[in-house]
């Protein structure tokens, strides 16, 4: 968390949580609806919120991708009885840091100086994306 | 969970009610691990919601009920270990020394595969935080009927063009995502629910169940594999003219193996073979045991998760990317929470004259408050259900918030121990769509009725003193 973002949390109350659901249109990979919340309306632009779902859509889409590198990981996963988990790092988890970097440059750049907070999903046990915004208090525009 | 944190009741000290030493359990039971207020942050396992057990500090996990699992790694164990002592010295010498290689690696990938298929994380989702579980509840065109538990909810989605209906879970407080399902056994909802496996002891899920289909492949092959060495063992044996029970006789271990191996062959061979057709299919045991996708329902049903292709159907089963575990087990509790219900259970209550007792005909109606810090208790609401009370029962209450409850007590006594009896033991009460544990105790002592309030999350006991 940036200074800025600590100090934000400190000084303003949160007004109210907007919580983006899960689409399963695809089935049961992990996408989130582009659906821009009323609730935001007034605080952020239609077009950046949609850029930044779409965005984590692309990011979680090649996490669980089923191409040919994962292919072989798998097999070899296999032959090894499975025990490459326990040392490797394992493709969606290097996939979850990059979308940890995304949301966080994201808050800093656009959502912060709004006064809101992208939560990351996967503490919500990718159900949600949920977005805090905060009491337009303690802040200069 | 239940008798045990009743012995631990001082009634003159007043509590920190219910909290279990750790004597005999050193690993959290799923929440049981909280000690007296402590700085330190506790982990998020140790406040786990759901019954199951963690080890090596949140690293290992399984069910709470182990099943066979000890009974399966025994059998194991047992013949593999009497294959490489009785078996492979004779089948080495007369054969080839392939033998005890090949059995080796089998066993050795079966072992492992067990293993991974029991302490890992099927894939249990979170519970819905109770921002999130409000926010579901308000999307829902609440009728407002006031008998405990509202009808089943249920939100309809398009999947490939197919409309599958996603079911609400009570006690997950949010909607299950597609082929998840809660099991009842574990109180959790896992994803891509197959089935609750008591041989292994753990729940079959998404992230799991590869290592359950390579465990029972390979334990068919290795079954399959000690099978024909044995018999050939007691074949050669047996040569000459010698006959079979010669053979028996100077290698008693081959008996115990192939009595064994004889009746669990066709069985894991069974499975194995079913599970093969599931995988080629994309489907679930939980489904293909419910016919969703039979067509019993319709014409036009079909699975929509299906590439329609056998090849990829295997691939995305078991040569998926290893999906995470969404539970964070090692990561620490927020200060706050634990600073709060730290603060909850131990404070010495005081008693509020705000604190009102209804004992009317015969029902018990608690009129109690709750502290503002504890999000979770917004218990209220006067449900009318009303049984005979105990005859030497009445009730007062002490904590900051008003609320007021009525729930069913019965009057059993179920433990008498010098200090207390305990009544009603660990009824489950839905109040608000959000469940609790309620439970008396009555100190003979002091005479005086003690009831004790938990949500079913264990985040804090509320204690109200009855005299």
């Amino acid at each position: 968390m940036t200074h800025s973002l600590q100090d934000m949390r400190q000084q303003a109350a949160v007004a109210a949580k907007v919580f983006v659901q899960r689409d399963y249109t695809s089935g049961t990979m992990c996408q989130f609806q582009t659906k821009f919340p009323s609730e935001l309306e007034t605080k952020i632009d239609k077009q950046q919120f949609e850029e930044t779902i779409r965005t984590l859509n692309n990011l979680y889409a090649e996490a669980e991708k089923l191409g040919s590198q994962s292919f072989i990981e798998g097999c070899l996963a296999c032959l090894t009885a499975y025990t490459v988990f326990l040392c490797m790092e394992t493709h969606y988890e290097k996939v979850l840091k990059k979308i940890a970097k995304y949301i966080q440059e994201q808050n800093d750049k656009i959502y912060a100086p709004r006064g809101l907070l992208l939560t990351d999903p996967i503490e919500r046990g990718l159900r949600v994306i949920e977005i805090t915004i905060y009491e337009d208090r303690s802040f200069t525009r | 969970m239940k008798s045990r944190e009743y012995q631990q009741i001082d009634p003159q000290a007043l509590p920190t009610p219910v909290r279990t030493p750790p004597h005999d359990h050193p690993q959290a039971d799923g929440g049981d691990g909280r000690k007296e207020p402590r700085r330190t942050p506790r982990r998020k396992w140790e406040v786990f919601p759901g019954k199951n057990r963690f080890f090596c500090d949140g690293r290992i996990m399984m069910a709470r009920q182990s099943g066979v699992f000890p009974l399966t790694l025994g059998l194991i164990l047992v013949t593999s270990g009497l294959f490489f002592i009785f078996d492979c010295p004779f089948l080495v010498k007369h054969l080839t020394g392939c033998i005890p290689a090949i059995g080796g690696v089998l066993f050795v990938f079966v072992l492992v595969t067990l293993l991974q298929t029991s302490f890992t994380d099927p894939g249990i989702l979170p519970r819905a935080t109770p921002e999130e579980a409000a926010d579901v509840e308000r999307q829902i065109d609440d009728t407002g009927n006031t008998s405990y538990r509202p009808p089943p909810r249920t939100k309809e989605v398009l999947i490939n063009q197919q409309v599958i209906k996603l079911k609400y879970c009570f006690t997950c407080k949010m909607f299950r995502p597609p082929r998840t399902s809660h099991c009842s056994l574990c109180d959790n909802c896992v994803e891509r629910f197959d089935h609750h496996c008591p041989w292994v002891g753990n729940c079959v899920g998404k992230r799991n169940y590869r290592f359950f289909y390579t465990f029972i492949v390979s334990l068919s092959f290795l079954t399959a594999f000690i099978f024909g060495c044995v018999t050939t063992h007691l074949a050669l044996r047996a040569q000459g003219g010698k006959g079979l029970v010669f053979a028996l006789k100077e290698s008693p271990g081959s008996a115990v193996e192939l009595a064994i191996c004889f009746f669990s062959v066709w069985s894991i061979l069974g499975l194995s073979g079913f599970h093969t057709y599931l995988v080629a299919s994309n489907l679930t045991t939980n489904e293909d045991i419910k016919g969703s996708w039979s067509g019993k329902s319709g014409e036009g049903v079909t699975n929509p998760y299906s590439h329609k292709n056998i090849f990829i159907n295997c691939c995305s089963v078991l040569c998926a990317p290893m999906p995470p575990s969404l539970i964070d087990r090692r990561g620490l509790v927020p200060a706050e929470e634990s600073a709060q219900t730290g603060g909850m259970d131990t404070e010495r209550p005081k008693l509020n004259n705000k604190s009102e007792m209804n004992v009317v005909g015969g029902s018990l109606h608690l009129v109690f408050d709750v502290q503002e810090s504890c999000s979770d208790f917004s218990l209220l609401l006067n449900h009318t259900k009303t049984v005979p009370l105990p005859a030497r029962s009445l009730v007062a209450c002490y904590s900051p918030n008003t609320v007021s409850v009525c729930f069913p007590v019965s009057e059993c006594c179920v433990k008498v121990t010098p200090l207390c009896a305990v009544f009603q033991l660990l009824s489950k009460v839905c109040i608000d769509h959000a469940f609790y544990w309620v439970w008396l105790v009555e100190s003979i002592k002091h005479s005086c009725l003690y009831v004790f309030i938990r949500h079913i999350s264990w985040k804090g006991t509320v204690c109200l003193l009855i005299k």
